[in-house]
C-alpha cells in the first residue's frame, strides 16, 4: 500500500521534470551514423555496384519486401537487373544490410521518406544506387572473392596464389 | 422565474457541461499523462492543443460506423447509448449548491447505487452483441468485477448515512458542515474510492478493456460514435464518481469564501485529477487478484468499518 | 535385418547397406561428401567418421569411416562421441582452406552441400592464415559453368562422369594438393548426361549455365512436379520458375524411371518456354489459306478469337480433329470429344501410328511386362534391337550402361564384396562387362560397353532378332537364308539370355520397322516360355505417344483423304506441326483444301502460321495434365507457372470451344478432374490416370501443398511496381497445389513433391527425406500408373519374317537419324541446346562412299520425292550398303516419313 503511495508522489513529483518530447518539424532529432533508416544501395571504392544479387537480403527480409533479379556484364560481374523495395511494407529491421556479402544494402540515418501516395513508397533500383561507399569505406567484395572478373584474373585476388598448372607434376 | 423553466435551464446546464468537461477531460487526460511522463502531449490543434477534443469528435462522428455482421444488431447499437444515459441520469441527484439539484430526492444514495449498477448492462450487453470472444470475455469480467465491488460500494455508504443520518444527498453536504465525513469515515472513503474505480473500470480496474490481453474487451467491435459513446460514458462516470465522492466525504459545495459551485467544481476536478493519477502511475492487477481483494480483503474491512460505526453510534447514542 | 547400436540405442538396420547410408535413414545427421547412393563408397573424403566399438565393454573404440563399414549385426557406433565431431570438424576445416570466398557469386549458394555440411560440422571460422591455391576454369559447353576454385576434390565427378555415364573427356588431373577436375583441354562435355555434374558436385565447381543466364536462388524458385515432355521415357522432373519464365530443370526422384539423373535434353530443354516465339496471345490471319492475302497475324482477346472460332464451326460441313503426341492425354481426349470419335485423327503418320499400334498390342495382348529403367539397370542381359537409344530416348541408355555392371557386381558379391563399395567392385570388375547385345543400323554411344553390336539394314536387324526368338524356343518361326556369322551370335545371344535371370529387350519405332518390334516380341516370349522373367522397352517418339494411340484416333493420312475426297473442310489442329510429321506437299494440300483451321500451339510454326485462329496452349511448365511413357505409365504433371496472358491448357481452350455461343455458358469441363473423370468413363483402359496423382481436393492437414519454398522471397514487393497492393497469389482449382508458401510442411506424396528440403538440408540432398530409405523408393510408392498390365495368356509367335534387304539398282533407302539434341521439335528452341545441334548431313557406307568416290565432308545431292537436298557426307564403315540416313526432324527435311526411298 506505501509503495503505491510512493509511486504515486513519484510519478506526480514527474510533472516538474525537463520534457523529453522534440517538437519534430521544427527540432531535428539526433540520428547516429548507424540508425536504420532510409536503405540505399553503395558503390566499391572503384566506383562499382556493390551488390553481386546474391538474394540474401530479400531471403532474409522478414517482410518480404525486397525483389531483384540478377543478370551478368560482359565482365563476368553479376549485379541486379532490377532492384525493388516496397519501403510502405519495410519495417526497418536492418536485417538486409546484416545480411549483405558486400556491404552493398545499407540503412541510413534518414527518415523523411512519407509520402501521401502509397505506390511512390516502391523504390527502384535508380532510387536506392548512391554514388558512394556509404558507412564502410574501402571495401571491395571482388578483391577477396575467387571469381575472375574483368579486370582482376585468377590468383589475383587478396590472398591468393597464381593459378595451378594442372598439366605439371608438382 | 418559472420553477419548471428553472428546472429545464438547470437540465441545460448540466448536460451542456457535462459533455463539454466529458470532451475536454479527453485533451486534460492526454496532456496530463504526457506531463507525468515527461512528455508534452497534444499542443498543436488550439491554444495548448486544447482543441484536440474537437479533431477529435470530428474524427469520432466522421469514421466508418461498422456494425460486425454476426453481432446482435439491437443490443449492438442500443449498448453504448446506455451507459452514456444512465451516467447522466445518476447526475440529476448531485447538488451543485445549496438547494441546486436537478431533483431532491430523500433517497438519494439509493438512486445513485441503482444507478451506477444500470451502467454495467452497457458493457455486458456491448460485450455481449458484439460476437466476439475477446468482447465476451470483457463483459464477463465487467460483470464479475460490477458483482464484487457493488457489494461493498453500499456498505461503505451506511458509515456516512448514519453518521448523517439520511439519503438525502443535501441532507448529507448539510451535515459535514462541522467536519468533513472522510475524517471519521476515512476507511469508508477509501473503500467507496476503490469500488468507484471498479465501477467506472478505470486503470488500474481496467480488466474489462485491457488492451494488453483483451485487444479492447468489450469494445473491441465498436468504432465511430458508438465507440466514442463509451468514451464519453467514461469520462461522466469519472466525473459522476468525483462529484459523489466530493458530496459524500468532502463536504459538497462547503467552501469558504468562494461561491458554493465553484467550490464543488473545483473539489470535483481535484479528484478527476486524482484519478488521471492512479491511471499514470499504477499497473493494473491481475484479474483474479481484483476479484481476491475485493472478497476478501476490502469485504470484511467495510464490514468492519459498518460495525464500529454503528457501535460508536449506538454508544453516543443518536 | 541387423540391430545395431548408435549412441547407445539400438535400430534395426539391412546388413547389406552400409552405416552412412543406415544412419542417414534412420533419420541421423551424418556429413558426407564421395558418397553418393548411386555411386557407392570409396571412401575418399574421409568426412562420414563415427566411432566404432568392438563390443559392449569396449569404450575406446576407434574413428572409422561410416560409409566403409557395414551395418553388420551388433555393430556399435557413436554419432556424437567428440572425438569423431572434432574429426569431422577438421576435416571441413581443411576443405574449406582453400574454399573461396565465393557464395554470394556462387551458383550453388543456398543449395549447396558443403555448405550444409559445413554448418553441420561447426566450422565456422578459417584459421589457415596462409594463401589460397587457385585454379583456371575451362569453358565446357553452353550447359555447365566450370569454377575450379571451389572443389573440394571429393571425386564425385569424375566418377559419375566416367563410372556411371561412360564419359571420356572429364578427368582428375595433377597430384596433392592441387587436383585438378576438367578435361585436357577446353571444349564441350561430350557425355549425353553432363548436366547431372550440376547435381552431383556438392559444391560449385559444376553449376547449370542456362540457369546462370536467369540466375535465381533455390528458395526462390517456385516450382512444380512435372515430367518431361522430350522423349517417350517420362523422366520426373521439377520445373524452377521466377518472374514468369522457366529457370531450370532439376531431377525429381523416380525410382522406378530417373532415379537420380536426367539426360541434358530433358535438363536444358526447357527454355523453349521463355521463347519470343511463344504464342502468348490468340491470333487472327484473315484469309491465310490464300497466300497473296497472307499478312501478320494479328493478336487479340480471348473471347474474340472463341467467337471467331465457334463462327467457323458452326458454318462447317465437318470438323476433323488432329490430335497429337506432344499434347497431354487431357487435350487430347478433349478434342475427340468435341470433334466425335469419327473426326478425330491421332496426328501421326499412317506408318507410325501402326507402329505403335503394333506396340501396344503386344503389350496388351502379350504375357509380358513393360520394363521400366529400373529394370533395365537391375537387368543382367540386354538386347537392344534396332532402335539407337542413346538419341531417342537417352536417360535408357544411361540405364543400360548400368546393366553392364550387373554381372561383374555378382562377381564380386560371390566374393564378399558389399554391394556398395563401389571401389572394390570395380577393382574385381576390371574392364568385364556383363552381357549386352546391340543391333542397329550404324555404331551407337553404347557400342563401347557391349559384348558384341552388329549392324546391319533394319529388316536384317529384325531377321537376327527372329533368329534369337528361334535359337531361345523351338516353336518360333524360323528364319531362312542367314548367314554363319549371324547364326552364331544369334545362339551367343540367345545363351547370354537364356542364362540371365532378369532380360531384358529394348527395341522402338525409330526405324520405322514393324518386325523388329514383333521380333523382339518374340525374343521375349521365347524368354517367358523358357521360364525367364522377360521384360520388354519399346521407345516410342514422343512423350505421350502411346497416350495418342491409346484413343484409337486414325492416322493423318486419313485426315487429309477425308478433305480431298471427302466433306471435311474445317480442322482443329491441337499442338502439332503437320510440317513436323508428314511431307510439306501433302500438308499444304491438306491446308489449302481447308475452309477454316484453328491451331492450339504453344510455339509459333509453319502450321500456326496458316491457321485462321490459333490460340495460345500452355507448354508442360503452365500445364495440368497427364503423359503416359513408353511403359504406359500415366504420370501427371503440374503447372510450375501460372499462365501468363491468355494461355492456357489446350483442353481448357476446347472445353471453351465445346461449350457454345453463349459466354455465360459453362465449359464442357472446368477442372482437370472433370475431364479426367469423363475421359476414363468413356475409356476404362485408362482408369488408371485417375489414380496416377491425386485429384485436387486432397489435403494434408487441411491444406495444400506448397509451389514456393518456405522461404520464397519478395512477395510484397514483386509486383510492387504495378500495384503497392499485393494480388493475392493465384487460385488452383485443378491440383492440391498452391502458389504460395504457406501450406502443409509434410512430405507430399511423391507425385506432388515440388522441392526438396529439409531443415539443414538445404541441397539436392534433401531427397534423402523423401525415401523410404536413402537411395530406395519414394516415400509413398514411386508415382504414376502403368495403365497396361500384361496378359496371364502365353501369345502366338509372329511369324512373318520379312526378306533380307537387297538394294533395288540405284535407288537407297534413307533412314532417319535420331539426335539428343535437334530431333526433339521443342527442345530445338533452347538456346543452350540449340549450340548443340549438330548441322544437317548425310551418312553413307563406306562400300558405296568408295563406289562413288565420295569423300568426307562432300557435298551430296540426294534426291526425295523429287526434291534436293544438298548435305555434307559422313563416311560410316558400319552402315550398311544400300542405306543412308540423315538426321530426323531437322529444318529442310522435317516432314519426311522414314524409311523413304532416295537418289543420289
Amino acid at each position: 500500500m506505501f509503495s503505491m503511495l510512493k509511486t504515486l508522489w513519484l510519478v506526480f513529483k514527474h510533472a516538474f521534470h525537463k520534457r523529453v518530447t522534440i517538437q519534430y518539424p521544427e527540432e531535428k532529432a539526433y540520428l547516429a551514423p548507424r540508425y536504420r533508416g532510409r536503405i540505399v544501395l553503395t558503390r566499391d571504392p572503384d566506383g562499382g555496384e556493390r551488390c553481386v544479387a546474391c538474394y540474401l537480403c530479400a531471403v532474409v527480409c522478414p517482410v518480404d519486401c525486397i525483389a531483384l533479379d540478377s543478370a551478368e556484364d560482359r565482365h563476368g560481374r553479376r549485379y541486379p537487373s532490377t532492384f525493388r523495395i516496397n519501403f510502405s511494407r519495410c519495417i526497418y529491421c536492418g536485417f538486409c544490410e546484416e545480411a549483405c556479402p558486400t556491404y552493398a544494402i545499407q540503412l541510413v540515418p534518414d527518415v523523411e521518406m512519407a509520402e501521401y501516395n502509397r505506390q511512390d513508397m516502391v523504390y527502384e533500383k535508380e532510387h536506392l544506387l548512391i554514388n558512394g561507399q556509404g558507412k564502410y569505406h574501402g571495401y571491395n567484395y571482388y578483391k577477396v572473392a575467387g571469381l575472375a572478373i574483368g579486370g582482376k584474373a585468377k590468383g589475383e585476388a587478396e590472398n591468393e596464389t597464381p593459378p595451378v598448372d594442372p598439366k605439371s607434376l608438382f | 422565474m418559472n420553477p419548471t423553466i428553472q428546472t429545464l435551464l438547470l437540465i441545460q446546464g448540466v448536460l451542456v457541461g457535462l459533455l463539454t468537461l466529458a470532451g475536454l477531460l479527453v485533451w486534460v487526460e492526454r496532456r496530463l499523462l504526457a506531463l507525468w511522463q515527461d512528455r508534452l502531449g497534444p499542443n498543436r490543434c488550439g491554444p495548448g492543443g486544447i482543441l484536440i477534443f474537437v479533431a477529435d469528435g470530428i474524427k469520432m462522428f466522421t469514421k466508418e460506423d461498422w456494425i460486425p455482421p454476426g453481432s446482435d444488431k439491437p443490443v449492438f447499437v442500443m449498448a453504448p447509448a446506455i451507459i452514456v444515459v444512465t451516467a447522466l441520469i445518476a447526475f440529476t441527484i448531485i447538488p451543485l449548491a445549496p438547494g441546486v439539484s436537478i431533483l431532491d430526492l430523500n433517497i438519494g444514495i439509493l438512486f445513485f447505487l441503482a444507478l451506477s449498477s444500470m451502467g454495467i448492462y452497457s458493457t455486458v450487453l456491448g460485450g455481449w452483441a458484439s460476437n466476439n470472444k475477446y468482447s465476451l470475455l470483457g463483459g464477463l469480467r465487467m460483470s464479475a468485477q460490477m458483482f464484487s465491488y457493488e457489494v461493498f460500494m453500499g456498505l461503505s455508504l451506511m458509515g456516512v448515512v448514519i453518521l448523517s443520518g439520511s439519503l438525502n444527498l443535501h441532507d448529507i453536504v448539510k451535515a459535514q458542515s462541522g467536519m468533513w465525513f472522510v475524517v471519521p469515515q476515512f476507511l469508508g472513503f477509501l473503500i467507496f474510492l476503490f469500488a468507484g474505480l471498479a465501477e467506472t473500470h478505470r486503470l488500474p480496474f481496467d480488466m474489462p478493456e485491457a488492451e494488453s490481453e483483451l485487444i479492447a474487451g468489450y469494445h473491441t467491435e465498436y468504432s465511430s460514435m458508438k465507440f466514442g459513446m463509451f468514451f464519453v460514458g467514461e469520462y461522466v462516470g469519472v466525473t459522476l464518481i468525483s462529484a459523489i465522492i466530493v458530496t459524500l466525504f468532502f463536504g459538497g459545495w462547503q467552501g469558504p469564501l468562494l461561491p458554493p459551485v465553484v467550490w464543488f467544481f473545483l473539489k470535483t476536478m481535484c479528484f478527476i485529477l486524482f484519478f488521471i493519477l492512479l491511471r499514470a502511475a499504477i499497473p493494473r492487477p491481475r484479474f483474479d487478484q481484483l476479484l481476491a481483494w475485493g472478497w476478501k480483503f476490502v469485504l470484511p474491512v467495510a464490514l468492519l468499518n459498518l460495525i464500529a460505526t454503528g457501535a460508536i453510534a449506538l454508544a453516543r447514542g443518536n | 535385418m541387423a540391430t545395431i547400436h548408435i549412441d547407445g540405442k539400438p535400430y534395426e538396420a539391412d546388413p547389406e547397406k552400409n552405416l552412412l547410408q543406415t544412419s542417414l535413414t534412420l533419420g541421423f545427421d551424418l556429413p558426407y561428401f564421395c558418397w553418393h547412393p548411386a555411386l557407392g563408397s570409396v571412401g575418399a573424403c574421409r568426412q562420414c567418421a563415427v566411432r566404432q566399438y568392438r563390443n559392449e565393454e569396449d569404450t575406446q573404440g576407434q574413428i572409422v569411416m561410416a560409409c566403409m563399414v557395414p551395418a553388420a549385426d551388433g555393430t556399435r557406433i557413436s554419432i556424437e562421441d567428440e572425438e569423431a565431431r572434432e574429426f569431422r570438424r577438421s576435416v571441413i576445416e581443411w576443405l574449406m582452406v582453400n574454399h573461396p570466398h565465393d557464395c554470394a557469386v556462387c551458383d550453388e549458394g543456398g543449395e549447396c552441400h558443403l555448405q550444409d555440411m559445413t554448418v553441420m560440422t561447426g566450422h565456422a571460422y578459417r584459421r589457415f592464415r596462409f594463401r589460397k591455391r587457385t585454379f583456371n576454369n575451362q569453358y565446357l559447353g553452353p550447359f555447365i559453368n566450370h569454377e575450379m576454385n571451389r572443389c573440394i576434390q571429393c571425386y564425385r565427378c569424375v566418377r559419375y562422369y566416367k563410372d556411371y555415364a561412360g564419359g571420356r573427356d572429364l578427368d582428375a588431373f595433377a597430384s596433392h594438393n592441387h587436383v585438378y577436375f576438367g578435361r585436357s583441354e577446353d571444349g564441350i562435355l561430350e557425355n549425353e548426361f553432363s548436366g547431372n555434374l550440376v547435381e552431383v558436385c556438392p559444391t560449385g565447381v559444376f553449376t547449370d549455365k542456362t540457369l546462370k543466364t536467369h540466375y535465381t536462388r533455390k528458395w526462390d524458385l517456385q516450382s512444380a512436379p512435372s515430367v518431361c515432355a522430350h522423349c517417350s521415357l517420362g523422366c520426373n522432373t521439377l520445373v524452377g520458375t521466377r518472374y514468369g519464365g522457366a529457370r531450370r530443370i532439376l531431377n525429381r526422384y523416380h525410382y522406378d524411371i530417373n532415379g537420380y539423373f536426367l539426360c541434358d535434353r530433358g535438363r536444358y530443354g526447357y527454355e523453349f518456354v521463355n521463347r519470343p516465339e511463344r504464342i502468348r496471345h490468340p491470333l487472327l490471319h484473315e484469309g491465310a489459306h490464300d497466300t497473296e492475302t497472307y499478312s501478320k497475324p494479328e493478336t487479340c482477346s480471348a473471347d474474340v478469337a472463341l467467337k471467331e472460332a465457334r463462327i467457323r464451326l458452326r458454318r462447317a460441313n465437318r470438323i476433323i480433329g488432329i490430335g497429337s503426341p506432344r499434347a497431354s492425354l487431357e487435350s487430347n481426349y478433349a478434342l475427340r470429344s468435341l470433334v466425335g470419335e469419327d473426326n478425330f485423327f491421332n496426328g501421326l503418320p499412317a506408318a507410325e501410328s501402326h507402329l505403335v499400334t503394333v506396340a501396344l498390342e503386344i503389350l496388351r495382348h502379350g504375357p509380358v511386362r513393360s520394363a521400366s529403367l529400373r529394370e533395365i539397370e537391375e537387368a543382367d542381359a540386354v538386347l537392344v534391337l534396332g532402335e539407337d537409344i542413346t538419341q531417342t530416348a537417352p536417360r535408357m541408355a544411361l540405364a543400360v550402361r548400368q546393366s553392364v555392371m550387373r554381372t561383374p557386381r555378382e562377381t564380386a558379391r560371390k566374393l564378399g564384396v558389399p554391394a556398395w563399395h563401389d571401389r572394390a567392385i570395380r577393382d574385381v570388375a576390371q574392364s568385364d562387362r556383363g552381357p549386352l547385345f546391340i543391333a542397329a543400323i550404324d555404331e551407337t554411344r553404347l557400342d563401347d560397353v557391349s559384348t558384341a553390336a552388329i549392324t546391319r539394314a533394319p529388316n536384317d536387324l529384325a531377321r537376327f532378332g527372329f533368329a534369337v526368338a528361334r535359337a531361345l524356343h523351338p516353336e518360333a518361326p524360323p528364319v531362312d537364308g542367314l548367314s554363319e556369322s549371324d547364326t552364331t551370335l544369334a545362339r551367343q545371344v540367345s545363351d547370354a539370355l537364356a542364362n540371365a535371370d532378369h532380360p531384358v529387350i529394348i527395341t522402338g519405332t525409330g526405324l520405322g520397322n514393324e518386325a523388329l518390334l514383333q521380333a523382339a516380341a518374340n525374343v521375349a516370349w521365347a524368354l517367358l516360355r523358357c521360364e525367364k522373367p522377360a521384360a520388354l522397352a519399346f521407345v516410342v517418339p514422343e512423350a505421350n505417344t502411346f497416350g495418342a494411340g491409346m484413343l484409337d484416333g486414325r492416322p493423318l493420312r486419313e485426315a487429309y483423304d477425308a478433305v480431298s475426297s471427302g466433306d471435311a473442310d474445317t480442322a482443329i489442329i491441337l499442338e502439332n506441326d503437320l510440317y513436323q510429321r508428314t511431307h510439306d506437299v501433302d500438308v499444304d494440300r491438306f491446308l489449302g483444301g481447308l475452309k477454316s483451321i484453328i491451331a492450339l500451339d504453344s510455339l509459333r510454326n509453319a502450321t500456326t502460321d496458316r491457321a485462321h485462329v490459333v490460340l495460345p496452349a500452355g507448354t508442360f511448365a503452365e500445364s495440368d495434365g497427364t503423359f503416359v511413357n513408353n511403359e504406359t505409365r500415366a504420370q501427371r504433371f503440374f503447372q510450375a507457372l501460372p499462365p501468363e496472358g491468355d494461355i492456357a491448357e489446350s483442353w481448357r481452350w476446347l472445353g471453351r470451344l465445346a461449350a457454345g455461343s453463349a459466354p455465360s455458358e459453362e465449359p464442357a469441363w472446368k477442372y482437370l478432374d472433370t475431364i479426367i473423370d469423363a475421359m476414363v468413363a468413356d475409356y476404362p483402359e485408362l482408369r488408371g490416370v485417375r489414380d496416377a496423382a491425386p485429384s485436387a481436393d486432397f489435403r494434408s492437414n487441411g491444406a495444400r501443398f506448397p509451389r514456393s519454398p518456405r522461404r520464397f522471397s519478395g512477395r510484397t514487393a514483386i509486383h510492387a511496381q504495378f500495384d503497392v497492393n499485393e494480388p493475392s497469389p493465384p487460385a488452383d482449382h485443378d491440383s492440391p497445389l498452391s502458389f504460395s508458401m504457406e501450406g502443409s510442411t509434410a512430405v507430399p506424396p511423391a507425385s506432388l513433391v515440388s522441392h526438396y528440403w529439409s531443415p539443414g538440408w538445404n541441397s539436392v540432398q534433401a531427397l534423402n527425406k523423401f525415401q523410404e530409405e536413402v537411395g530406395g523408393a519414394n516415400r509413398g510408392g514411386p508415382p504414376g500408373i502403368c495403365l497396361i498390365q500384361p496378359e496371364k495368356n502365353l501369345h502366338p509367335f509372329f511369324t512373318e519374317i520379312p526378306a533380307t534387304f537387297r538394294r533395288s539398282g540405284e535407288k537407297f533407302v534413307v533412314l532417319g537419324l535420331p539426335h539428343i539434341f535437334g530431333s526433339d521439335e521443342l527442345s530445338r528452341h533452347a538456346p543452350a541446346l540449340a549450340e548443340r545441334i549438330p548441322h544437317a548431313y548425310v551418312t553413307i557406307s563406306d562400300a558405296d562412299a568408295r563406289a562413288r568416290g565420295v569423300s568426307e565432308g562432300d557435298q551430296l545431292v540426294l534426291r526425295i520425292f523429287g526434291r534436293e537436298h544438298k548435305l555434307p557426307a559422313r563416311i560410316r564403315p558400319k552402315l550398311a550398303p544400300g542405306i543412308l540416313g540423315i538426321p530426323m526432324g531437322f529444318p529442310g527435311h522435317a516432314g519426311l516419313v522414314f524409311p523413304v526411298d532416295g537418289h543420289l
